[in-house]
C-alpha cells in the first residue's frame, strides 16, 4: 500500500513553472529518495506535501485520504533551511514545536527525555539554541522533526552540516525509525549520498518526473552487462561475445571493462578469461542513480 | 484556536523573561519617580541660607527689609562704601547691597557687590523686596495703606460648566484635555514600541530559518495573529507593571528623602486618579500645571482637580481608551508584521515603515495644534474616523464628549480598518515568510496579495 500517492501535480509561479504533472507513489515502510538537481521542483513538491503550499492542479493522497491539514500532525519536515529559535532553551523548543505538532505536554516530556538519552545531550537541555555548535543544532532539530512519530518523514538534504559520525547516527536512527514502520523521504540533489539508502526513488528534472520506481528494479533496468576485471597477464580478447570497452595495463596487472554481446552470460565471459589470465577480481559494473540520472536526462533532451 | 493559544504562550513568555524586560520595568517607574523629586530635592538642597549685608545711605530701609528662611539680612551702621566692602571682604557673607543717598521718588543706583556672581534668584529676589517697599512708602506718602490696597486687589476665577442632558456638569478644560491627550500619547507610543517589536519578531523568524518547521504544522496566519496577541501581552504587562510600580516609588522616594515637593501629592493623586481610569498616567502632566497657583492656591486647585475628574465619564473614557489602544494596536501591529515578513533584515525596511509611521505622526500633531483647540471641527471629526488616525484623535476627543453616533462610526471603521489590514497583512505575510534574499518593491507587494498559495 502506498502512504502517499501524487497524480498530475502542477505548479506554476509568475515567471517559471516549478512542477509540471508529476505523479508517483510512494509506498509506506519505505525509504524514499526523491531526487534531482537543485531547481528541479523537489522543495515545491516538499512544500505541497506538507501544505505550506498548495497545488495549482493535481491530487495528493496521503494514507488513501485526499490531503488534508489534519494530515500534519502525521508528517514531520526537517527544511534545507535548518533554524529554531535562537534565543530559546533546547527542552523548551522541543516541547513548543512537539505540542504544535498535537501531543500532549506529558507526552511530549517523556519522548524529549527518551530522546536525549539516546543522543546524550541531556547537559544540552537547558542551554540556549545559540549556544550549540551547528551540529548540536541539527541534531536537536532532526529530534524536533521525529518527536511526534510521524508515519511520514520529510527530510530535505538531511545530511548536509553534518559531520560523518553524526551523519552516521542520523542513518542508523532513519533505519530504526523505518523498522518501527514509519515512511521516510529523502530529498537530495547528492544522488550518491543516499543510493545506498534508498528503498524507492523518482527523478525529477526541470519540474517533471523523470523517472520512479524500486531502486533495484531501476538499477537492472540500466545495466550494461558489462563487467570490470582486474587480473595478471596479457588481456586480449579475440571473442566476437566480449567487446572490451577500457583497458589499462600497469606492471603486469591489467584492469578491464567488458561487455557481454550475443546473450553471453557473466561465466561465459569468466571461462573465457581464465583461460587465458589470471583473475583477481570480476565485479559487475552496476551504473549509480547519477549515471542513470545522467543517461535519462540526455535522453529525454534528445527525443 | 489550541496552536495560536500555545503561539501566544511563547511569545509573551520568551520576552517577559528576557532580562531587557525586567530591566526595563523596574528601572522606568525609578527613573520616573526621580525626575519627579529630583527638582523638589534640589530646590531643597540648594536652599542654604544666603547672607547679604546692608549698606544704606538713604535710611529708608532701615529696619524694612526682613530677613526671610533663605535670605537674611545684615545691616551695616554708618561706613563708607569703601569701608564697607573691606568689612564685606572679610566675612563669608554672600553679598553686599549698597543703597545710595536716593529719595522715595526715584529710587535708583543700587548696586549689588558679590565675591562670585550674584544669583539671579537672589537679584531678583531683593530688587522685589525693594520695589515693594519703596511702592509701601508711595502708598503712605499718597495717604494710602496697603491694607486697604489688597481689599481693592480682586481675584477672579471662572467656573465652566456643561449644559447637557444629563443636567450640569463642572468642567475643566485643561483636566480633560489631559485626559484625552495623555490616552493617546499612550496609545501612539504602544503601537511604535510593541509594533517595531512584531517586526522585528517576524524579521528573527525568517533569518532564524525557523518559518519553514512552524508553518509546516501552523497556519501563516496563526502564527502571525499568536504573535501579535503575544506581544499585546507583553505590552500591557509592562505597562500596568509601570502604573503600579512609579505609584510605588513614588511614594517610596518621596518618603525616603522626605521632599516636601508640592509635585508630589498632586502626581501621586493624578497617578491615582488615572491608575482608577485604568488609562494610568505619567504623572508629570498634572504636576506642571499643579505648579502654577501659589501654594496658598493649592489646595483649591486639589479640589478643582478632583471636581473635574468627578465631572469626566471616566467609565466611557476608559472603555474608550481601551477600545482604541487595542484597535490601533491590531491595525498597525498586522501592518508591522507584514513589513517584517516582506523584508529580510532590518536595514530594508525604512521604505515600508514610512507610510505606516507617517499617519500616526500626523495624528499625534494634529491633536495637538488642531483637535484640542476645536475639538468638534472638521479636521478633529474626519481623523477620528479614518482608521489610521481614529486610535488618536478619537482619544484627545472623547473626554470633551462625542455625540455616540460618531463614536460608534469611529468604532465601527476601526474594526473593519483592522480586519482589512489583517487581510492584507497575511496575504503578504504568507508569502514574504518564505522568500528570501529578493529585494521587494511596492509592486511586487501588491501582487503577493493575490498570489493563490
Amino acid at each position: 500500500m502506498s502512504i502517499l500517492k501524487i497524480e498530475g501535480v502542477s505548479k506554476f509561479y509568475a515567471n517559471h513553472t516549478a512542477l509540471d504533472n508529476v505523479s508517483f507513489e510512494i509506498p509506506q515502510g519505505c525509504i524514499f529518495g526523491l531526487l534531482g538537481p537543485n531547481g528541479a521542483g523537489k522543495t515545491s513538491l516538499i512544500r505541497i506535501i506538507t501544505q505550506i503550499t498548495g497545488a495549482d492542479s493535481g491530487k495528493i493522497y496521503f494514507k488513501g485520504e485526499r490531503l488534508q491539514p489534519g494530515h500534519i500532525k502525521d508528517m514531520g519536515y526537517l527544511p534545507e533551511e535548518r533554524g529554531l529559535y535562537k534565543k530559546m532553551k533546547v527542552g523548551e523548543q522541543l516541547l513548543y514545536l512537539a505540542q504544535l505538532k498535537g501531543l500532549s505536554k506529558e507526552d511530549a516530556t517523556a519522548r524529549i527525555k527518551s530522546w536525549i538519552d539516546r543522543f546524550e545531550i541531556r547537559e544540552w537541555l537547558d542551554k540556549n539554541i545559540e549556544d550549540l555548535s551547528k551540529g548540536m543544532q541539527q541534531k536537536v532539530q532532526f529530534i524536533a522533526t521525529v518527536l511526534h512519530e510521524p508515519s511520514l518523514i520529510i527530510l530535505d538534504e538531511p545530511f548536509s552540516g553534518f559531520d560523518p559520525i553524526n551523519a552516521n547516527l542520523i542513518k542508523d536512527e532513519i533505519l530504526s525509525l523505518r523498522e518501527r514502520g514509519a515512511t521516510i523521504i529523502f530529498s537530495t540533489h547528492r544522488m550518491e549520498s543516499v543510493e545506498e539508502l534508498c528503498d524507492n526513488i523518482a527523478l525529477i528534472n526541470r519540474s517533471r518526473k523523470v523517472l520512479d520506481g524500486p531502486v533495484k528494479e531501476i538499477k537492472d533496468t540500466y545495466k550494461t552487462d558489462t563487467y570490470q576485471v582486474i587480473g595478471n597477464g596479457q588481456l586480449m580478447v579475440t571473442s566476437p561475445d566480449f567487446e572490451v570497452l577500457e583497458q589499462h595495463s600497469n606492471h603486469g596487472i591489467f584492469r578491464a571493462s567488458i561487455k557481454l554481446l550475443n546473450n553471453t552470460s557473466p561465466n561465459d565471459l569468466l571461462r573465457y578469461l581464465i583461460q587465458r589470465v589470471e583473475v583477481h577480481s570480476f565485479v559487475e559494473l552496476v551504473p549509480s542513480i547519477n549515471e542513470i540520472f545522467i543517461q535519462k536526462v540526455k535522453e529525454t533532451h534528445h527525443a | 484556536m489550541h496552536k495560536i493559544w500555545l503561539i501566544i504562550q511563547r511569545e509573551y513568555l520568551t520576552r517577559v523573561r528576557k532580562k531587557s524586560f525586567i530591566i526595563m520595568t523596574l528601572l522606568t517607574p525609578l527613573l520616573l519617580a526621580t525626575f519627579m523629586i529630583l527638582p523638589g530635592l534640589l530646590i531643597s538642597m540648594s536652599g542654604e541660607e544666603e547672607t547679604v549685608m546692608v549698606l544704606d545711605e538713604s535710611g529708608l530701609f532701615e529696619n524694612k527689609l526682613e530677613s526671610r528662611k533663605d535670605l537674611a539680612f545684615i545691616p551695616l551702621p554708618d561706613l563708607t562704601l569703601d569701608q564697607a566692602k573691606t568689612i564685606y571682604q572679610e566675612t563669608d557673607n554672600t553679598a553686599l547691597l549698597y543703597i545710595p543717598k536716593m529719595s522715595i521718588e526715584d529710587p535708583k543706583g543700587f548696586v549689588v557687590y558679590g565675591k562670585k556672581n550674584i544669583s539671579i534668584q537672589t537679584q531678583v529676589s531683593l530688587e522685589n523686596m525693594l520695589e515693594k517697599e519703596i511702592e509701601n512708602q508711595r502708598y503712605l506718602a499718597s495717604g494710602l495703606d496697603r491694607q486697604t490696597l489688597d481689599k481693592i486687589k480682586a481675584d477672579v476665577k471662572i467656573t465652566a460648566v456643561n449644559l447637557s442632558n444629563e443636567g450640569e456638569k463642572g468642567n475643566n478644560a485643561i483636566i480633560t484635555s489631559i485626559a484625552g491627550v495623555v490616552g493617546a500619547v499612550i496609545i501612539y507610543f504602544f503601537i511604535f514600541l510593541y509594533g517595531v517589536q512584531i517586526m522585528r519578531g517576524v524579521i528573527e523568524e525568517k533569518t532564524n530559518r525557523i518559518v519553514e518547521v512552524m508553518i509546516s504544522s501552523v497556519k501563516p496566519f496563526q502564527l502571525m495573529m499568536g504573535k501579535i496577541v503575544g506581544i499585546a501581552a507583553v505590552g500591557l504587562t509592562q505597562f500596568l507593571l509601570w502604573v503600579i510600580l512609579s505609584f510605588f516609588a513614588v511614594t517610596a522616594v518621596s518618603a525616603a528623602f522626605g521632599v516636601d515637593a508640592a509635585p508630589s501629592p498632586a502626581a501621586q493623586y493624578a497617578a491615582g486618579q488615572m491608575a482608577a481610569q485604568g488609562g494610568g498616567l505619567e504623572a508629570d502632566d498634572p504636576t506642571a500645571m499643579a505648579n502654577e497657583p501659589g501654594e496658598d492656591e493649592f489646595a483649591n486647585t486639589i479640589t478643582d482637580v478632583k471636581q473635574s475628574f468627578a465631572s469626566l465619564n471616566i467609565g466611557l473614557i476608559f472603555f474608550s481608551f481601551l477600545f482604541y489602544f487595542l484597535g490601533g494596536y491590531l491595525l498597525y501591529g498586522s501592518l508591522f508584521g507584514a513589513i517584517g515578513a516582506a523584508v529580510d533584515n532590518e536595514t530594508d525596511t525604512q521604505q515600508f515603515m514610512m507610510p505606516i509611521t507617517i499617519p500616526l505622526v500626523i495624528a499625534f500633531i494634529m491633536s495637538y495644534s488642531i483637535v484640542l483647540k476645536n475639538p468638534d471641527g472638521p479636521v478633529a471629526f474626519w481623523m477620528s474616523m479614518i482608521p489610521l488616525t481614529s486610535p488618536i484623535v478619537m482619544m484627545v476627543r472623547v473626554p470633551f464628549g462625542v455625540p455616540a453616533w460618531e463614536l460608534l462610526l469611529s468604532m465601527g471603521l476601526l474594526v473593519a480598518g483592522f480586519i482589512f489590514t489583517t487581510w492584507i497583512a497575511s496575504r503578504i505575510y504568507r508569502v514574504g515568510i518564505l522568500m528570501y534574499g529578493k529585494k521587494v518593491n511596492y509592486k511586487e507587494l501588491s501582487k503577493w496579495l493575490f498570489y493563490r498559495v
